[in-house]
């Protein structure tokens, strides 16, 4: 069984093939890395596999799940979370509110319009106990505009966490971050057990080279070399289109 | 905290006194208009201020609830039977009203939900066997709930009031609930909110439908209160002038739009009966409001509020060390 299986998926927009017969397996409890310049299909890749997007063609499987027309949604539902490279979260709000809102996304009572969210002491203690995890549980009242580029990292993955995936995508979570809060994220991405698949986007390499079994590496929208961290960094090609002369 | 608990406490015992120390049945039947247009107000909030939705065809729905509420009445059907057929025939045209202009965000949404007041405008003037065109419906008698005549002026003032009260209850809660902060969510980042496994659709679609309800109840005080209904309820002047409350008084929180529709409702009424150009003067009270307040007239006065608060803390604060600052 693969964690995640995407086969012969393609997507253009228009006359701009972005995604051309990918292929990708990943293990359960793999950390996979996806490489690739600017431009190369990285984030588009994320889009499609998270239903954000709907492919021209291929198939898309979670736990050999064909899921390539479930909605984005309902994916969450089925254990997929992720995060986003430009940060994407509710910036009128408290960090633990923000929180909250993930948990409440995968729970029932989310339509629930009479009882008090506040009150609600199961997802107070489950959003607080998330933010502890990340190091952000002394803050967790602050308003989200009062905080740090490096905290709403860590929001953003607490709230993906929070969740409890199966397969975890973080689309460049080191982006931005300075030398600190790179070991800082590195840290609590290690420390994710094994249960949770990651597949991460990451321009980072001496970070993401750490952190990753196999690497996948794109460039116009095409696989070029797959393998792990040996064989992708002696590869001629990914030395030619990525790592530079 | 308790300033505010104390603050509500006033309000609520001057309203509930109103007729007492209010001289003159005209300034209570403005204050009846001021309740049920605050009624409208607050349905229109749900989706101006928490849904991040402006809909500009709102009048067309409250005109079918008191079209609904005259026609059932001229059938000869009673009271009971006008308020619960108009309050269906409400929800279900908003249902309708909702799938139509859900089907866009922003610029898109506030046009088509135009059009469709629009449509609902035109239908009034036109389908005369129905809605008895220009001439409009009357209605001939009030309720008399309880055997409580409503249509003695305090009655249909307290029948306002409580009507009034359990909407903004309503409200609050669903402000305060998980799809209250849901339909937040889907304001600010609805593209994260799918993500995290919500149906965004969905969310939208249950506040319509609410807001749709608000507007209708409010609709129903407001045809026993004029009992009458014309197609110029339903023109986009009526529209625009709701969204006018909810913006000028604050969109997105709960008294905001209160206060908006008892601004709106005394210039209209009570201003006009000394000024001619009244239209003028609401004009250049919403410029000096846009201009010195553009988040709405409670979240500003909070603002400058605590603005002043912390200039006068900071001012004390700072006259022990006064004397070696200044050179």
């Amino acid at each position: 069984m693969t964690a995640l299986t995407v086969s012969g998926l393609c997507k253009s927009f228009g006359g701009l093939h972005v995604t051309t017969d990918v292929n990708l397996n990943v293990e359960p409890g793999e950390r996979r890395l996806i490489i690739g310049p600017n431009g190369a299909g990285k984030t588009t890749l994320f889009n499609l596999i998270t239903g954000e997007l709907t492919p021209d063609s291929g198939m898309i499987k979670l736990f050999d799940r064909d899921i390539t027309h479930v909605p984005s949604r309902r994916r969450a539902h089925l254990g997929m979370a992720r995060t986003y490279q430009i940060i994407t979260l509710f910036a009128r709000d408290t960090i633990i509110h923000n929180v909250t809102l993930a948990l409440l996304g995968l729970s029932p009572s989310r339509w629930n319009p009479l009882i008090d969210l506040k009150r609600q002491g199961h997802f107070v203690e489950h959003a607080r106990a998330a933010l502890e995890r990340v190091g952000l549980g002394h803050i967790a009242n602050r308003p989200l505009a009062q905080t740090s580029y490096g905290e709403r990292r860590r929001v953003e993955i607490a709230m993906a966490l929070t969740q409890n995936p199966k397969v975890l995508l973080l689309d460049e979570p080191f982006a931005g971050l300075s030398i600190d809060e790179r070991r800082d994220v590195k840290e609590l991405l290690l420390a994710i057990p094994r249960d949770v698949t990651i597949v991460m986007i990451e321009h980072n390499m001496d970070v993401a080279l750490e952190f990753a079994e196999r690497i996948t590496l794109l460039h116009f929208g095409e696989v070029i070399v797959e393998g792990n961290r040996a064989e992708v960094v002696a590869n001629p090609r990914t030395r030619e289109v990525y790592l530079g002369h | 905290m308790n300033g505010r608990f104390i603050a509500l406490g006033i309000a609520l015992v001057a309203l509930a006194t109103l007729p007492y120390w209010m001289t003159g049945v005209y300034y209570i039947n403005v204050a009846s208009q001021i309740l049920f247009y605050a009624i409208f107000a607050l349905g229109l909030n749900v989706l101006v201020g928490y849904a991040g939705l402006v809909s500009l065809g709102h009048a067309g729905l409250f005109g079918v609830t008191a079209y609904a509420v005259a026609y059932i009445l001229q059938l000869g059907l009673g009271h009971s039977l006008a308020i619960l057929g108009a309050l269906v025939i409400s929800i279900a045209s908003m249902a309708v009203y909702a799938v139509l202009s859900l089907r866009a965000t922003g610029i898109g949404f506030i046009m088509i939900t135009l059009a469709l007041g629009e449509i609902l405008w035109g239908l009034a003037y036109r389908w005369i066997s129905l809605t008895g065109g220009d001439n409009g419906l009357n209605v001939q008698t009030r309720p008399e709930p309880f055997g409580f005549s409503l249509s003695d002026v305090n009655t249909f003032y307290y029948a306002t009031l409580i009507v009034f009260l359990l909407s903004v209850g309503a409200v609050t809660v669903f402000v305060r609930s998980p799809l209250g902060a849901a339909l937040m969510g889907t304001r600010d980042q609805p593209r994260r909110m799918n993500a995290l496994g919500y149906h965004v659709w969905a969310i939208r679609f249950y506040a319509c439908l609410f807001s749709g309800l608000l507007t209708s109840v409010s609709a129903i005080m407001f045809v026993y209160y004029t009992q009458f209904i014309s197609p110029q309820t339903l023109a986009l002047t009526s529209s625009a002038e709701v969204l006018l409350m909810v913006i000028s008084g604050g969109a997105g929180t709960l008294l905001g739009p209160i206060v908006g529709a008892g601004l709106v409702v005394i210039v209209k009424t009570v201003v006009s009966g000394f000024i001619e150009r009244w239209n003028f003067l609401l004009g250049a009270v919403f410029v000096a409001i846009v201009i010195l307040m553009p988040e709405g007239l409670v979240p500003g006065t909070v603002r400058l509020w605590r603005l002043a608060w912390r200039k006068r803390a900071r001012g004390a604060k700072a006259v022990p060390g006064s004397a070696e600052a200044k050179p």
